[in-house]
């Protein structure tokens, strides 16, 4: 009896550990430090993807200002560290209990309203960030270098290969962590929130203290995800921070599959590497976004998860 | 004075445009509860196809104007037909506002496709000298916008009191079941909705064009201005609205002006948030009064 409760969440901490050495071994397996780089990139987007996924796909609340959290995230460890001479590893620490606290400023009266609402006003949020980064940033539209690079303890994190292996482990992490929310009291409520508010009312569940939590958490995994960005690319401009940011971490969540938290890894390498398989379109990339978010969201609203889902169970029947 | 007036002129002719998107948003809104957020990349739209009429084709000005019109209000009629209508089953609010947001890039993209980045413009309708008024200059084309909102309004005035079809849509907005109880068809009036909106973002942008000039990715801070005005003025009101885009584009102007231009955009960003966040119904209207709308 225990075991038939505990299975399913055994089995997906197994999958993580799978996936987990699957991309450990890929990153050793490689040689060439261009894609190697592609997929600390996938990494750093599958974090932000995951706190979008906690937020739509747990809690069905909608944010279309995720751009303005990592772009905060960045900057403001990119700022202390090369201003104020921080050490990376507490610039970064400040810069996202800072963003986190200021996504609850956004959240306790933003999360009142619903929908097309809080869709516009995340959008909104998220553009003024990037329009004050513009304004105020150190070197403005063009952005600025020579950020350090990230320190733990003595290693200096300088290949691709220690970030990939740095950036996919904090992954696992936040993961494992995500997929203990999502199975506890907290994740079952968070999903009945995505049902019907009301019913959860009427339970006496306080809804906003709630949906501000959430929020905060997905701010928080973005906004490290920025800040590691800034000191793994040694240079922010705020063109990275648009709000076309925020639309690829929607994509990434939508076609990875959003009503499980294994669509935000998923999606986030297919969406990281479908630039580099459509290189000769380069050019058309807004184009071939589009389609490929329109036709997705109409035909294949479960996502790329379902597919293997469905393959798994038809050729490898031992895994049911 | 001069000065004051002369942001005043520019104020006036940015507000019209945000008006005219925010009714756009209006009109989808009331019919669907939907916000269309591709509205800004039907006003590019509109621009730029009335370019390639007018300056690739050498088509005559009146000719090129119905076309792109035309054309913008199908583009909408497409819109509604092949992303919203597949979705509108599902009821999942999530993915309708996704997918307004997938088409507008979709359009984006295909804007970039067609006509490149360069920004683009023609003729104005008029080409006389600007007209000086107290020491500021007026554009000739900023006569001829606000003669448009004005046929624009008395067009809204009679279509939805004085015509069957349009007193059927503004009879959706207020109860759908309702309205297709009585032997409305809801969904054509979606529709019609969607056309509607196409137009007047349409129109937007063949007028605004010449003035400003326009590329493809002009479009998303246009939607978010135009939301702006819908929520200033209060969702739910064609009047409303429409007060809120010159509100909108005035107080712009002004603070471009006076204080920075540079932030004109981001403060009128956090009017938007604060409008939203504590008077979501809007200047003009009541929140017993929204809520009688359905907001």
């Amino acid at each position: 009896m225990k075991d038939t409760i505990l299975n399913p969440n055994t089995k997906t901490y197994i999958y993580l550990l799978i996936f987990y050495i699957v991309i450990l071994s890929a990153g050793f397996s490689i040689k060439d430090p261009y894609i190697l780089t592609i997929f600390v990139f996938a990494g750093l987007n599958a974090l932000s993807a995951l706190g979008l996924s906690l937020l739509m796909g747990l809690a069905g609340q909608i944010s279309l200002g995720h751009n303005g959290f990592y772009g905060l995230g960045a900057y403001l460890s990119a700022i202390l560290s090369v201003y104020y001479k921080v050490p990376v590893l507490l610039s970064i620490v400040i810069a996202v209990t800072f963003t986190s606290l200021f996504a609850i400023l956004l959240a306790i009266p933003a999360l009142r309203l619903k929908g097309h609402y809080l869709a516009v006003a995340t959008l909104g949020f998220g553009e003024i960030i990037y329009l004050l980064l513009n304004e105020w940033g150190p070197g403005g539209p063009s952005g600025f270098g020579d950020i350090p690079r990230l320190y733990l303890g003595a290693i200096e994190l300088s290949s691709p290969l220690h970030f990939h292996l740095f950036v996919w482990t904090l992954f696992a992490v936040a993961f494992f962590f995500s997929l203990n929310l999502a199975n506890s009291t907290y994740g079952k409520v968070l999903r009945a929130l995505h049902a019907s508010e009301t019913a959860l009312r009427t339970l006496g569940i306080n809804i906003v203290s709630l949906k501000v939590k959430i929020f905060i958490l997905s701010a928080f995994l973005t906004a490290l995800s920025g800040a590691i960005y800034a000191h793994f690319v040694t240079f922010v401009s705020p063109a990275t921070f648009s709000v076309f940011y925020s639309v690829l971490l929607l994509m990434m969540v939508m076609l990875g599959g959003i009503h499980s938290l294994w669509g935000a890894p998923i999606g986030a390498l297919f969406i990281t590497f479908l630039p580099e398989t459509l290189r000769p379109f380069k050019e058309y990339d807004i184009l071939i976004y589009g389609l490929i978010l329109t036709l997705g969201l109409i035909f294949f609203r479960k996502g790329i998860i379902h597919l293997l889902e469905v393959g798994a169970k038809r050729w490898l029947p031992f895994l049911k | 004075m001069e000065l004051f007036l002369q942001f005043l002129f520019s104020g006036i002719t940015v507000g019209a445009i945000y008006a005219l998107i925010a009714l756009g948003f209006n009109i989808v809104y009331n019919a669907t509860s939907i916000l269309n957020l591709a509205q800004g990349e039907f006003l590019v739209f509109g621009g730029l196809l009335m370019w390639y009429f007018l300056e690739k084709l050498n088509l005559p000005y009146g000719f090129s104007f119905l076309l792109a019109l035309g054309a913008t209000g199908f583009v909408g009629l497409l819109m509604e037909r092949f992303t919203i209508r597949p979705l509108q089953k599902t009821a999942d609010p999530l993915l309708l506002i996704l997918i307004t947001i997938a088409f507008s890039i979709l359009l984006r993209g295909i804007l970039m496709f067609l006509f490149g980045k360069d920004p683009y413009g023609y003729r104005p309708i008029d080409e006389g000298p600007p007209l000086i008024i107290f020491g500021a200059i007026l554009q000739r084309q900023v006569l001829w916008i606000l003669l448009f909102v004005v046929l624009t309004l008395i067009f809204l005035y009679l279509f939805f009191n004085c015509t069957m079809i349009g007193r059927a849509m503004k009879a959706c907005s207020v109860d759908k079941t309702s309205a297709s109880l009585m032997g409305i068809n809801t969904s054509q009036m979606v529709m019609l909705s969607f056309f509607l909106s196409g137009i007047f973002a349409g129109l937007a942008g063949i007028l605004i064009t010449p003035i400003t000039f326009i590329e493809y990715d002009k479009g998303p801070l246009l939607t978010i201005k135009g939301f702006t005005s819908a929520i200033l003025g209060g969702l739910g009101s064609n009047w409303g609205v429409m007060a809120g885009g010159f509100l909108l584009g005035i107080l712009e102007s002004l603070i471009a002006g006076y204080v920075h231009s540079g932030l004109k955009d981001a403060l009128a960003l956090l009017l938007m948030l604060i409008m939203l966040l504590f008077r979501p119904a809007g200047l003009f209207q009541s929140a017993e009064q929204a809520r009688l709308r359905k907001l």
